[in-house]
């Protein structure tokens, strides 16, 4: 057999699959104390919900961190900012949220997560010119510069805001459950899933079947790397930058939208979130974040229905105990 | 021999914490009037705090969210001991020592599960576990008394009732509350120069070491994480004592003023501005927040009602008084940027080459 073999495929990386099925291994196990199937439908759904919300915002964060090294503490202002930004698109156009046509009620939905996104994304590029690019490669400074524009950010937010919680009301269609026998699940927790998944859907297409996402996924492995082949990695990184504020603004208005009310404080809140996903997860691995937000959010669910008081701190938890199996997250990215 | 062989360096700086440390030691009898005697009270326990923090992020270049939450461990553990078990110097002392072990149960724990990887894993760790530990202090209402938090009694020698000599001293009501403030400004000063101590000897030369290049300290045979998680454990412990002496003087405790993640923030900022890698840069970084906190405010109020009277669209907004962390915010930026070693590091002299 010739040693240069070159019909045959290069050996595949062992893909592993236990720390994938973790979630449905926690709701397998949680499901015998929860007793009844109904109400055990009707966490799981909200927690799938919650899960994909948080993976929505988590990804960007976790691809800005394993491609450039930078922790970027803003995060939660461009969650902050998208929940905003939804207000701005509904507020206005209340009378296609409470109209009777489904086309009116999603329209505005899909509007507003829009305006979100795009505008999270813009200001993201504005945010990395600013207060990220002069700190590259210093830890120290960068958790500081990202954490001083985190302040002028939601500063900023409270002066063109106000101070107030802003009101958000669900489009009419959006709006209630369908229901399953005994079991409810609200619509916008099905949309909420589906959102999520496309995102997760769209990330995995771009980052495994086109050239940037193969540009991106060398980037993370090997910076010099991919220097050394001549390829502009900043400007790379500026556009996954904006990508991942556009993805907080998307998954805090979404969030915003679930919780009916707006106000700064769920940019500090959800960044925590993030935070404890991404390091679950493996920094800089979006499969991982994917599960990791799920299996945060069903624990997170599970617990507060079995024990509330446990459901405070569920999630330390469940990060002590993952990263007492895997030091380094479900899915650790190698030169990390 | 009291500063440790380490005095602040330059002749401006010298003045300047001069001027701090006599303002604040006479503080009762400079400035009459609770609003001062507040103000002076809280410095001194921002000094410590912020000192403390210092510690961990100047000397070793460690970033930690936690500290608040050391400092809210000494402040619960004063203010349900005392709450708890009467107002008497046995319960406060015992209230420290609690408060003082958790603190470093804590800070081990923290320090050995995730100071053995990345400095950066240790940030958000110490975010996450100071998250919960706050939504834990609000939720346990039984224990802590909830969002209201705990309002207690200090022992009698403390209280503003009593006196403890008839006349007054230079015009100053000798109570307890003048007490209370020495109290305070003692313990702070003890505190810091012990930390002075600390960051001087062998084993501050080695955090700062890791500081530098982790690498290189490990190859000349220190142990990192031992020498990490040392100073963590001793930052936590300064945190820890100035919590009990905020709660002390505040006699109450509850999230908004011990656990807060705006505390934290505050503290960066302090630090930041102040200047790193020097305990004295605490000191001037801490009496000008507080100073700012309590008079910016006022200025940012006045310029506020200019705005508003020449009609300029946004700017009111901008120069509310509740904003000014806004400019304390863009301040903090531009110090990261412009000058790493803050204040300090504009007043120190050139060195000779």
């Amino acid at each position: 057999m010739s040693a240069f073999d070159v019909g045959a495929a290069l050996p595949r990386q062992k893909i592993d699959i236990l720390p994938a099925l973790t979630p449905v291994i926690v709701a397998l196990v949680a499901a015998p104390f929860i007793g009844s199937f109904s109400t055990f439908l009707t966490l799981t759904a909200a927690g799938l919900a919650m899960g994909m919300m948080i993976f929505t915002m988590a990804s960007g964060l976790t691809l800005v961190f394993g491609m450039m090294d930078v922790l970027n503490f803003g995060h939660g202002a461009f969650i902050a900012l998208g929940a905003y930004v939804a207000t701005l698109v509904f507020l206005p156009l209340a009378s296609w949220s409470n109209a009777d046509s489904v086309a009116l009620n999603l329209g505005v939905f899909v509007l507003a997560v829009l305006a979100a996104a795009l505008t999270s994304g813009a200001l993201g590029w504005v945010f990395e010119r600013l207060i990220v690019k002069p700190v590259y490669g210093e830890h120290l400074r960068q958790i500081l510069a990202t954490i001083g524009g985190s302040i002028i950010a939601e500063q900023l937010l409270y002066a063109l805001f106000g101070p107030d919680q802003i009101p958000l009301g669900l489009p009419k269609t959006l709006q209630g459950s369908f229901v399953f026998g005994e079991a409810a699940v609200e619509k916008y927790r099905v949309v909420a899933t589906l959102v999520g998944l496309a995102v997760f859907a769209g990330e995995m297409l771009i980052l495994n079947r086109t050239r940037i996402g193969l540009l991106i996924r060398a980037g993370v492995e090997n910076r010099e790397m991919v220097e050394a082949l001549g390829y502009r990695i900043d400007r790379l990184f500026v556009g996954v930058f904006m990508a991942g504020s556009a993805l907080a603004g998307l998954g805090g208005a979404m969030m915003a939208l679930y919780r009916g009310q707006v106000h700064a404080t769920i940019g500090g809140e959800f960044l925590v979130l993030c935070f404890i996903v991404i390091i679950i997860g493996g920094l800089g691995s979006v499969g991982g974040s994917f599960v990791a937000s799920i299996l945060v959010a069903l624990v997170a669910n599970y617990a507060g229905f079995l024990a509330p008081k446990l459901a405070l701190v569920s999630n330390i938890l469940a990060m002590v105990v993952v990263l007492l199996w895997r030091p380094r997250g479900l899915y650790p990215v190698s030169g990390r | 021999m009291l500063l440790s062989g380490d005095p602040p360096r330059g002749r401006a700086l010298q003045i300047l914490i001069a001027l701090i440390v006599a303002a604040l030691a006479l503080s009762p009898f400079l400035f009459p009037g609770a609003k001062a005697l507040n103000t002076a009270a809280k410095t001194c326990v921002m000094i410590l705090l912020v000192a403390s923090y210092d510690v961990l992020i100047g000397y070793t270049g460690i970033v930690s969210f936690a500290h608040v939450m050391f400092f809210g461990v000494g402040a619960y553990g004063v203010g349900l001991a005392l709450y708890g078990l009467g107002a008497s110097w046995g319960a406060l002392i015992a209230g420290v020592l609690i408060a003082f072990a958790l603190s470093l149960a804590l800070a081990l724990a923290i320090g050995l599960f995730s100071l053995r990887v990345q400095s950066i894993f240790f940030a958000m760790v110490t975010l996450a576990v100071a998250y919960a530990f706050n939504v834990l202090a609000s939720q346990l209402s039984w224990l802590t008394g909830g969002e209201d938090g705990r309002s207690f009694k200090v022992p009698l020698a403390l209280q503003p009732g009593f006196k403890w000599l008839d006349h007054p001293i230079l015009g100053v009501q000798a109570n307890g509350k003048l007490l209370a403030y020495y109290l305070v400004f003692a313990v702070v000063v003890v505190a810091f120069l012990l930390l002075l101590r600390v960051v001087n000897s062998p084993f501050g030369r080695v955090l700062q070491a890791i500081r530098e290049n982790p690498f290189r300290a490990e190859a000349l045979g220190y142990r990192t994480v031992f020498h990490r998680t040392l100073a963590t454990c001793i930052s936590a412990l300064g945190a820890t004592l100035a919590g009990a002496l905020s709660a002390l003087w505040l006699r109450y405790v509850g999230p908004d003023t011990a656990l807060s993640f705006s505390i934290q923030v505050d503290v960066l900022v302090m630090v930041v501005v102040g200047g790193m890698g020097s305990l004295y840069g605490a000191i001037i970084g801490a009496a000008l927040f507080v100073f700012a906190e309590s008079y910016l405010q006022e200025a940012m109020a006045a310029l506020s009602h200019l705005a508003a009277d020449a009609r300029l669209p946004l700017a009111p907004a901008l120069f509310h008084p509740d904003r000014w962390l806004l400019w304390l915010g863009l301040a903090f930026v531009l110090a990261v940027y412009f000058a790493p070693l803050g204040i300090i590091g504009a007043l120190k002299p050139r060195e000779k080459a």
